[in-house]
């Protein structure tokens, strides 16, 4: 049924329709909308599940981590400082291999502090083994979500489903929100492969000392690798009953583009405007969303590029001493390319701060009109006032 | 109490890479005795973690969740959580952490349990120290006691922090505190931990260390009972946080206890006497708390 839904709400009635049997999370700007909707569901039965009321983050993943090694379905959802103090058992989720799906609202890190977009706080937890998805409006957060228990449950990997704080979790828009028969069609229950069993007692998570510690973490990369044709496959599922997919990346007007803008969450819906603008007036310009960010996905994204004479990458983030993260990684992604386009990294739009098509029509002048970076990040929209003295 | 129904029960095997009159080992073993094998252990960082096995080898006849060394308090309610959705009521949950772990970095979150009223029991085994890295002081260290990072002259000068009354402040259903040298008390009361159920149950287990207190491993179990002779470590009960049962009085004088371990032999005539007056002190208010019985 089609409704009128928070970013937010998109996230908690997924949850609901996935049958999520353990839910724990703990407040953060702008995430709570998602737990406290959560909590009314399980409050007035809507959801058959345990909502654990934990007294931090760090306890909330800890909590569904050993629920779910018990072998149940679950979710939590943070944002910013919130999954900071989780870091650890982001590590632990991953390790133990475990199908945990959480909503992780880009927000920005204090000092000072502030509630708004910022791409740093998922970005920084990149290496931590958990596949992260990010979206770009309300009905693909939902979508996502329920993609994410399947893709997980069918690699056995957490996943972190990312969408933008204010832009996405507190803006409304019309939602198809699936009926349970056919949700059900496409997710059925959770059947885990290792679990907690009471007549084979085992000891889960137990020291691994170096002659094993290492073929672990290979099968966590090999499963990794496996997550790029995987999540095709439940896309590919998800169609078949829902009729949308969004796929790892979304190439618009790219096919002669020569100029390529890459974004990811909401900014890629501001670049789709500018592309079509741009386009009227003749420029050659197209836009790569990346959807998937972990496992990154570098073939799609050089055999995407491989025409382009030059890329203009939209970071609302930033790996201070390197740049922009996005771009970081599309430029190794790029270094078999034969014709290597030249990359512009732009670091723009943090803690909230917005990106209007006007800025990102000035970011595709620029690189069109330089023929080389002139820094290998360019910091776009500082007010340089604010240093003097 | 029949202390001989219990005797056959043997959770734990034979081999096990603690050491040598390992406290925590003895009270693994009369613990499982008591509690039989419808149990899951949750066990953070701490010797235990270690003790239990490394991959592939495994100690227990029970199935263990190993955790973060500051999450048991979050794990434990969560595993509790799955366990009622996947309609199995019948297994008990049972934490199984050390001092580090419960009275430092994992406070936070068996203090969010209790608070919830979380439907597991945690057991602190309590040897003092941080010993799994190595002897380093924690709040559970006595004040005299030297540790790696309370070394020689720089010996502990504060007081053991005391987790039972931090819990009782808690209003927990059943705290009580136990001693490897009182195994038919400690069965008692394991027993009776795993008949309340629906609530937070703490027991505190004093568990000697002879590599981390400089004892020789054959003093282990004396010494342990020494602790409880001389009221240094009471052994009691408190339900709902107001009801309080001590269990034994001792008559011994500190001095007894402190001289025979190495972590205490830095302490002069005065400091052994001011012990002594702190034990006096602490004896005497959980006596009066007994009075206060409802
Ligand atoms: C977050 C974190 N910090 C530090 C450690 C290292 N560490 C492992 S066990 C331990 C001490 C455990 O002490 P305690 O809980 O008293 O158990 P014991 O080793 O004495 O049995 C420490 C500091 C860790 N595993 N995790
Ligand atoms: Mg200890």
């Amino acid at each position: 049924m089609r409704q009128v839904l928070e970013g937010s709400h998109a996230v908690s009635e997924a949850v609901r329709l996935a049958k999520v049997q353990v839910v724990s999370a703990y407040p953060i700007t702008p995430q709570t909308h998602i737990m406290e909707a959560i909590a009314e569901f399980c409050a007035n039965g809507k959801m058959n599940a345990k909502f654990i009321c934990v007294e931090s983050e760090h306890s909330a993943m800890a909590s569904v981590i050993a629920a779910s090694a018990a072998g149940v379905r679950t979710f939590t959802a943070t944002s910013s400082h919130g999954l900071a103090l989780m870091h650890e058992l982001l590590h632990w989720a991953s390790g133990a291999r475990l199908p945990i799906v959480m909503a992780e609202v880009n927000r920005a890190l204090a000092p000072g502090w502030n509630i708004w977009m910022d791409q740093t706080d998922s970005l920084s937890q990149r290496d931590t083994g958990w596949i992260q998805l990010y979206c770009e409006d309300s009905q693909e957060v939902l979508d996502t979500t329920l993609c994410a228990f399947k893709l997980a449950e069918a690699i056995n990997l957490p996943v972190m489903v990312v969408l933008d704080a204010f832009f996405l979790s507190h803006t409304y828009e019309p939602v198809d929100v699936p009926e349970q028969n056919e949700v059900d069609k496409f997710l059925p229950p959770f059947l885990p492969r290792i679990n907690i069993d009471m007549s084979n007692p085992c000891s889960l998570y137990q020291m691994a000392p170096p002659n094993f510690y290492m073929e672990m973490r290979y099968s966590i990369f090999r499963a990794m690798e496996e997550t790029i044709s995987k999540f095709l496959e439940v896309e590919e599922d998800f169609y078949k009953v829902f009729g949308r997919k969004y796929g790892i990346l979304d190439s618009f007007q790219c096919d002669d583009a020569e100029i390529i803008i890459i974004a990811a969450g909401t900014t890629a819906s501001t670049c789709r405007q500018v592309v079509l603008d741009l386009r009227e007036t003749g420029e050659k310009v197209g836009l790569i969303k990346i959807k998937m960010f972990r496992p990154f996905p570098k073939k799609l994204i050089s055999d995407a590029l491989s025409n382009a004479k030059k890329i203009a990458v939209i970071d609302r983030n930033c790996s201070f001493g390197v740049g922009g993260i996005f771009a970081q990684e599309i430029k190794s992604a790029l270094y078999k390319n034969k014709n290597m386009p030249t990359v512009f990294g732009y670091i723009t739009g943090l803690g909230g701060r917005d990106v209007t098509p006007k800025m990102i029509e000035e970011i595709y002048f620029k690189t069109k009109e330089e023929h080389y970076p002139e820094k290998e990040s360019i910091w776009f929209g500082i007010n340089y006032e604010l240093f003097r003295n | 109490m029949n202390f001989s129904e219990t005797e056959d029960i043997e959770l734990m095997h034979p081999g096990h890479v603690g050491c040598p009159g390992c406290g925590a080992v003895i009270a693994m073993r009369l613990a499982l005795k008591a509690m039989g094998e419808k149990i899951v252990l949750v066990i953070p960082a701490c010797c235990w973690a270690v003790v239990s096995g490394p991959h592939p080898q495994f100690a227990l006849k029970v199935p263990l969740l190993h955790t973060a060394f500051e999450t048991s308090g979050a794990a434990a309610s969560g595993l509790r959580a799955a366990l009622d959705m996947k309609g199995d009521t019948e297994t008990t949950v049972v934490v199984w952490a050390g001092d580090g772990g419960t009275f430092d970095i994992g406070f936070q979150s068996l203090s969010g349990a209790v608070e919830r009223n979380e439907d597991f029991i945690y057991v602190c085994y309590d040897n003092e120290a941080y010993m799994n890295t190595g002897v380093q002081r924690s709040s559970s260290t006595p004040y005299g006691g030297q540790t790696t990072t309370t070394p020689e002259l720089q010996w502990k000068k504060t007081r053991k922090k005391n987790i039972v009354e931090s819990l009782s402040g808690h209003r927990i259903s059943y705290a009580a505190t136990a001693s490897i040298a009182f195994p038919e008390d400690l069965i008692q009361k394991f027993k009776k931990a795993m008949n309340l159920k629906g609530c937070t149950r703490f027991l505190h287990v004093f568990a000697s260390c002879p590599t981390g207190w400089r004892i020789p491993s054959e003093l282990s179990v004396k010494i342990a009972r020494l602790a409880v002779q001389t009221n240094i470590f009471p052994l009691y009960e408190v339900e709902d946080g107001i009801n309080y049962t001590i269990n034994y009085t001792g008559n011994k004088t500190v001095k007894e206890y402190l001289k025979l371990q190495g972590r205490f032999k830095q302490l002069s005539e005065k400091d052994t006497y001011e012990i002594q007056k702190m034990v006096d002190e602490d004896f005497l208010f959980l006596s009066q708390k007994v009075k206060l019985r409802r």
